[in-house]
């Protein structure tokens, strides 16, 4: 029997956190614009069922990513047009394309491979799995970082990239101007809504790319409601991480290797329903343990309406 | 001529905000546009700011017609506006809130260090003085004015519009703004303010422009008018002088002794060994900067806050630390401080409004079941008699003008009919008609022999009406004075803490 913690559990971690990272991620971009994105579950389960009809329909996994992205990017635009322009509430329309999403996602199931609860094909390839050339040769770091599917180390580089963007660069401080004070950038010649609509696509864009890891990257398979609240989850890691790329890398982390070690506990005499109930617990303690009062008042500031 | 609007008409559906408004500002001006709230000040800022576009009438900056669309545009011909409501981001630093969508820049990077250093030359440059790395967050609003005048400097602003700059200052503030309006006019700059504070008009403009009713009604010299002249130009009819009559004063109403107040966290003391009385038949002021504890004593007697030390006496009944509900019942009637926060429930109607603070009585209601009714007929009473503009009954509060959101709670409190009535900033940016009526109302009730505790940090109104003033610093009161021997410069002096000042 392996035994529960070595070296490659932190390279499954990896694996498991990618889709929170980058759901968390695009979580993030929305909030520090002002919008609290409860969506993020129904864009990954677009973009999980987008990769895999794709891949059926094209056998190659780029354009199926591609068109995984570019679908959840424009399903994302109900989003948009209900937040930005209509002042609709968030939250509700944030559930409202959740449930949206699952029922398109099992619909189409259905009629297009005439299979109910799940779909898979043994013969469909997944995403490849990448060792990095010098990397893989260096002890201890090459078990921990090789073996990944391209979209892992993307996560990673989107983590820095996204940090850089914030801190760094004129765009990525307007983009915060836009969440602290909605009025203020409008009276100084800002497009908010050209904005708040990118910040949405982008988070369309990561959330896709998590679906895609989890449907075409850890199975391959499609299963109706897959994400199974990952995009909760992953909401849960943006405010933990404090909507800093780095905080939401940390804390998707921490969710990953949860997940990563329930996975590892089945081999053990532990009835899997406790450890599949792990990552969910994990993230209740959380939210009792680091309560985030900003997100929170950026939720108040922004549900009412905005002139 | 720098600029000219001509025939400058705004309608919305068939009611005028504007009509025919003619209106000039040269160089290195000060032209003060003065009006009463509703008066289409505002309106004809923002259509010169490119926030609204005009129904008809013309706009020319240096001779040539424009027409502008947005603010970006408004900012080209060199027109830059400071908001009342300040535009800030206070998670930024001064200097990057400033610098906001014209950032210098290093390909797509952001060159803070270059921001803060044409930040600090600009400031240097106007004699403002800010520190271009502190956060806005943790600037006073002085200084947050500062950064927002700055800002449309920054801009390349000529023509800078100020919207109600003074609402929010303390008075030492108002000084300094003041004297930086003048510096910039002499650098170059022109200015129009925007203002119902008839002695800033006096002590800084060199013209003024009345509006009343999206009317021009008056456009003169500041050197060739007066207050008086220019307020029956804003009011359309002559003030009423304020006749005091003589009342005789009771027995005390509400009394405090040695009242303390202290933070938890910080062992601050918040109120110091406060002492003083309230008798039925006057006015009593309290007067000081915002700030010096006179929220911290609004909510001790309102039972907002838990007092440590000390007692409070309302008509004989001890009040210390009981709840909100019974200090009301034990005859308290209480205009609190901010009309938004703690006056009204924004999105609750007219009617519900009124009724917050009476709904339980026996009148309104019997086992918890109202009498709509009743309620109806007495809110149109209310309405009527205190003439309250709304549209209907029915119209949430949020609607309503700062000016008539004020006389609807000056009214509900009024109504109580309690022995004690608390008013703090009862005329905050409120009009000076509205102010006019709440002012009568409030002597209204000390001539029926009530008590009333006036907070405010309007000096000009506590010398008005109060009849006996208390000056507050730092938590306690350093001076008291009777109406016959108090002055505008005592008490200034004590505001300040007692020190002189060179302003």
């Amino acid at each position: 029997m392996e035994s529960l913690f070595d070296l490659s559990l932190i390279n499954s971690t990896l694996r498991m956190m990618a889709p929170l990272l980058l759901a968390g991620l695009g979580g993030a971009i929305c909030a520090r614009v002002g919008i609290f994105n409860v969506g993020l579950d129904g864009l990954m389960l677009m973009g999980a069922f987008l990769g895999i009809a794709a891949n059926v329909l094209f056998e190659n996994l780029i354009l199926a990513t591609l068109f995984a992205v570019i679908g959840t990017a424009i399903f994302s635009l109900i989003l948009g047009y209900l937040i930005i322009n209509l002042q609709a509430n968030m939250i509700v329309v944030g559930i409202a394309l959740n449930f949206l999403s699952i029922g398109i996602t099992t619909f189409t199931l259905r009629t297009m491979f005439d299979v109910k609860g799940a779909y898979y094909d043994n013969e469909m390839a997944g995403l490849p799995v990448i060792h990095i050339p010098i990397i893989r040769e260096i002890p201890i770091i090459g078990n921990i970082f090789s073996g990944q599917t391209p979209i892992v180390y993307l996560g990673i580089l989107i983590t820095i990239l996204l940090f850089f963007f914030f801190r760094s660069t004129v765009l990525g401080s307007r983009y915060d101007a836009v969440g602290i004070n909605l009025t203020a950038a409008k009276s100084q010649g800002i497009k908010v809504k050209a904005i708040q609509y990118q910040a949405i696509i982008i988070s369309a864009v990561l959330c896709a790319l998590g679906g895609v890891q989890l449907s075409l990257g850890q199975v391959t398979m499609f299963s109706e409601n897959m994400t199974a609240g990952r995009g909760f989850i992953a909401l849960v890691a943006t405010m933990l991480g404090q909507s800093n790329p780095f905080g939401v890398f940390l804390s998707s982390g921490l969710f990953g290797f949860t997940e990563a070690i329930s996975i590892r506990m089945q081999s053990m005499n532990i009835p899997t329903n406790f450890t599949l109930m792990l990552p969910y617990v994990i993230t209740i303690v959380a939210m009792f343990i680091f309560k985030d009062k900003t997100q929170l008042n950026a939720l108040k500031n922004n549900t009412g309406s905005t002139r | 001529m720098l600029l000219e609007l001509t025939g400058i008409t705004k309608k919305y559906g068939d009611f005028f905000a504007n009509k025919k408004i003619d209106f000039s500002l040269e160089e290195n001006e000060i032209h003060a546009i003065v009006g009463e709230n509703g008066a289409g000040k505002t309106t004809l800022m923002r259509m010169l700011y490119g926030m609204e576009t005009p129904t008809e009438g013309s706009i020319s900056v240096r001779g040539i017609k424009h027409k502008i669309n947005n603010p970006n545009e408004a900012i080209k011909l060199g027109i830059g506006m400071v908001h009342q409501h300040f535009m800030l981001f206070p998670s930024f630093t001064i200097a990057e809130n400033i610098v906001f969508h014209h950032e210098p820049k290093k390909g797509i990077l952001y060159n803070r260090k270059k921001a803060e250093e044409e930040v600090a030359i600009l400031a240097k440059k106007y004699g403002m003085n800010i520190d271009p790395s502190q956060l806005i967050s943790d600037a006073p609003v002085g200084v947050q004015q500062r950064v927002e005048i700055l800002k449309v400097l920054y801009q390349g602003a000529d023509i800078i519009i100020l919207d109600e700059p003074t609402a929010v200052l303390t008075p030492l503030e108002v000084k300094d703004l003041l004297i930086s309006l003048r510096n910039l006019s002499k650098q170059g700059k022109s200015i129009i303010l925007i203002t119902h504070k008839l002695n800033e008009v006096m002590q800084v403009t060199d013209r003024v422009t009345v509006l009343r009713d999206g009317q021009v009604t008056g456009s003169l010299k500041t050197k060739e008018t007066d207050t008086g002249h220019l307020s029956k130009l804003m009011v359309g009819r002559e003030l009423a002088k304020k006749e005091k009559t003589e009342v005789k004063v009771g027995a005390s109403i509400l009394s405090i002794e040695h009242l303390n107040i202290i933070e938890n966290s910080s062992k601050k003391k918040l109120l110091e060994d406060i002492n003083f009385q309230v008798k039925a038949g006057e006015i009593v002021g309290i007067a000081g900067v915002s700030g010096n504890g006179q929220s911290e004593l609004i909510a001790a007697i309102t039972g907002l806050l838990q007092v440590n030390e000390g007692s409070i006496h309302l008509a004989d009944i001890d009040i210390t630390n009981l709840s909100v509900r019974q200090i009301r019942e034990a005859g308290l009637a209480h205009i609190p401080e901010d009309r938004y926060l703690w006056g009204s429930a924004k999105t609750a109607s007219v009617e519900d409004n009124l009724m917050m603070t009476e709904y339980r009585k026996k009148a309104f209601q019997k086992n918890g079941i109202l009498h709509t009714n009743v309620i109806r007929k007495f809110a149109k009473e209310t309405i009527n008699k205190f003439s309250i503009k709304t549209t209907s009954q029915e119209e949430s509060a949020q609607n309503l003008s700062g000016g008539n959101l004020q006389k609807l709670i000056a009214a509900r409190e009024i109504q109580q009919n309690t022995p004690f009535l608390l008013a703090a900033e009862p005329t905050r940016g409120v009009d000076i008609g509205a102010m006019e009526f709440i002012h009568e109302q409030l002597l209204m009730k000390r001539n029926n022999g009530d008590g009333v505790l006036l907070i405010s940090s309007e000096l000009s109104e506590i010398l008005s009406i109060a009849d006996r003033v208390l000056v507050m610093f730092e938590g306690k009161i350093v001076g008291e004075f009777t109406q016959a021997d108090v002055s505008d410069e005592k008490i200034s002096l004590l505001m300040a803490g007692g020190k002189h000042e060179q302003g």
